[in-house]
């Protein structure tokens, strides 16, 4: 089998015991994506000698007898909105075009501590704002599955890298459903940590609530550790959690589910969501039920109105953080022709800098916090969160985890809902309880839809800190549905 | 009756800092009417007794020693700034004309 379609776990393992070097690791990824990227359009940054650079040095630390961990040697997909110092930090937009941050996002820390190999930049929608990718400004990413389709977003750029073999793992960044949807319509793996569990240093922030790096994977154990890699407590972080991390990789190793009660939540099916995507669904169910899980279904009235408080909470917190774009300190600056006030170059500058699904959500969210409005907008959403938050705590006193489908549908293609933010925010109905509540969610490749024959994802939500619980489920379908199918679900998707 | 008007939306935008073109505004107002119109959906709960979470975690501030630490040279600071003087951010006039 070639180094593309190894795990990270398996090419972590070939590094530490000498077989393969880092190098020809890294080299291996670099030109699967010379030659795919061309039609995929995962990477916006590839610098083949700051990778290399990375690599040598974890085979010199090896060759120096140095302990490495287990991802020392493995590459990864950055997505491009943690700070790098050794390569551009966009954002997806034009106002950061070219932008070298002089400090790297902890997770970024992280990553080069534990020797993985940053190969490069993952596209992403603009600040994170999206369900496609379709909103970068530097075009679209495509669906290693059907190159006519969106790949999810907002962290679509990894989780097509993922699921084209250009890279074993990624990350992502979850605000309202950015990690678990992509990795559904592309048919990996994908994990959104409890918030807190991991650092937003060097995160650019698009709703500072509610944004949480997690990682992709083409398997679960392969999410587990690069979940471990990169969490825990950070004193940059003001909200980070002072606590252990979850104890991942030891539950996608058990995978057990004999006695876990799983609850189907009840709001989530019917009208709106795709027959091939229920039906895959409900099997899982039945999968899960055949394993020793007790199944019962579970009531959570407030998720139906998740979805329009997530739309006033995440564009009001977006309109505050995207304040500091002003063309004075970085980034972008247009019109400063010597006449003009720092306000009218701010207001030029913030006009060609953002994009339109930007600049609907700074408006959107400087409406919601208006005086007069606040209280009906913004207040009121931030009640009904604490009602999801209470109907998630009264379903974890019933059962250890819920399930959902990840997203009511499967990949849709590329311009089909780019010009209608309504139907594109649809994406992440099931998704969004989870960030407004802050506990952990996973998605796992769970079967093809018959009508289109593309990947559907099984949601598994715990609580919060209860991030172990969602890899030992996601564990055990990997395993039963891999035995079915005689391997990966990728192993289904056309070749590129 | 549309949630938003155009003249509002021209006011935020300007609010906003966002220096929006004609044909913007009118493509923004027609689908903020839309999304507004959605969003309003969260009056329909009745929460009158319910306390407001600005947030997932029962998190108050977080305190660390006030101490000098290692940060950013001034060069890096400036690293990515459009304009620079003397070591300093170059900015347009803040102040109106002929002051």
């Amino acid at each position: 089998m070639s180094l593309i379609h190894k795990s990270a776990a398996e090419l972590g393992a070939l590094v530490a015991g000498g077989e393969v070097s880092a190098v020809e690791v890294a080299q291996a990824h670099l030109d699967r994506i010379a030659a795919v990227d061309p039609q995929v359009n995962a990477f916006l940054h590839v610098d083949v000698e700051t990778t290399l650079g990375q690599a040598r040095a974890v085979d010199a630390r090896r060759a120096a007898g140095e302990d490495l961990g287990p991802l020392a040697g493995v590459p990864i997909a950055h997505k491009d909105v943690f700070t790098t110092v050794d390569m551009p930090t966009t954002a997806g937009s034009k106002i950061l075009e070219g932008y070298r941050p002089p400090y790297d996002a902890t997770v970024t820390r992280r990553l080069r501590e534990a020797g993985l190999v940053i190969l490069g930049k993952t596209n992403l929608d603009e600040f994170a704002m999206g369900s496609s990718t379709e909103n970068s400004a530097y075009g679209p990413t495509r669906n290693p599955w059907d190159l006519n389709r969106v790949p999810g977003g907002s962290s679509g750029g990894s989780s097509a890298a993922v699921a084209a073999y250009e890279a074993p793992l990624s990350t992502g960044t979850d605000t309202g459903g950015s990690i678990r949807q992509p990795a559904a319509v592309t048919g990996i793996v994908g994990m959104k940590p409890t918030y807190g569990g991991s650092s937003r240093y060097g995160l650019i922030a698009f709703a500072s609530s509610l944004d949480t790096p997690g990682p992709f994977a083409r398997n679960v154990m392969d999410a587990a550790l690069l979940h471990e890699a990169f969490s825990g407590h950070d004193a940059m972080d003001s909200t980070s959690i002072d606590a252990p991390v979850p104890s991942v990789v030891e539950a996608a190793r058990n995978g057990d589910v004999a006695g876990l009660r799983i609850g189907v939540v009840k709001e989530f099916g019917g009208d709106g969501y795709q027959a091939g995507v229920l039906a895959r669904f409900h099997e899982t169910v039945e999968l899960l039920e055949s394993l020793g899980a007790k199944v019962v279904e579970v009531s959570c009235p407030s998720f139906t109105t998740a979805l329009p408080a997530y739309y006033l909470i995440a564009p009001s917190e977006a309109s505050s953080n995207l304040a500091r774009f002003d063309a004075m300190r970085y980034g972008l600056r247009v019109g400063d022709d010597g006449t003009r006030s720092a306000e009218e170059v701010m207001a030029l500058t913030r006009a060609a800098g953002f994009g339109p699904e930007v600049k609907r959500r700074i408006i959107l969210g400087t409406y919601a916090l208006s005086s007069g409005y606040y209280d009906a907008y913004y207040g009121q959403a931030q009640k009904v969160r604490t009602l999801i938050a209470r109907d998630f705590e009264a379903a974890f006193h019933q059962v250890d985890v819920l399930v959902s489908p990840t997203t009511p549908t499967t990949a849709f293609p590329i311009g089909e809902r780019a010009d209608d933010p309504m139907a594109m925010y649809l994406a992440d109905l099931c998704t969004i309880p989870t960030n407004l509540a802050g506990n952990a969610a996973i998605s796992v490749p769970c079967g093809l839809a018959d009508e289109d024959g593309l990947p559907v994802g099984l949601q598994v939500m715990a609580p919060v800190l209860g991030d172990d619980r969602c890899y030992r489920v996601a564990a055990a379908v990997e395993r039963a549905l891999e035995g079915r199918w005689g391997g990966g679900l990728l192993s289904k998707a056309p070749a590129l | 009756m549309s949630a938003i008007t155009r003249d509002e939306v021209a006011h935020l935008a300007r609010l906003s800092r966002l220096a929006l073109a004609d044909e913007e505004l009118d493509h923004f107002a027609a689908q903020l009417d839309v999304i507004i119109g959605a969003v309003a959906r969260v009056a329909e709960v009745a929460a009158d007794d319910i306390p407001p979470s600005s947030h997932a975690l029962p998190l108050t501030n977080v305190y660390r020693p006030d101490e000098v630490r290692p940060s950013l040279t001034p060069d890096q600071a400036l690293s990515g700034a459009p304009a620079v003087e003397d070591g300093r951010f170059r900015v347009p006039r803040i102040l109106g004309e002929e002051a």
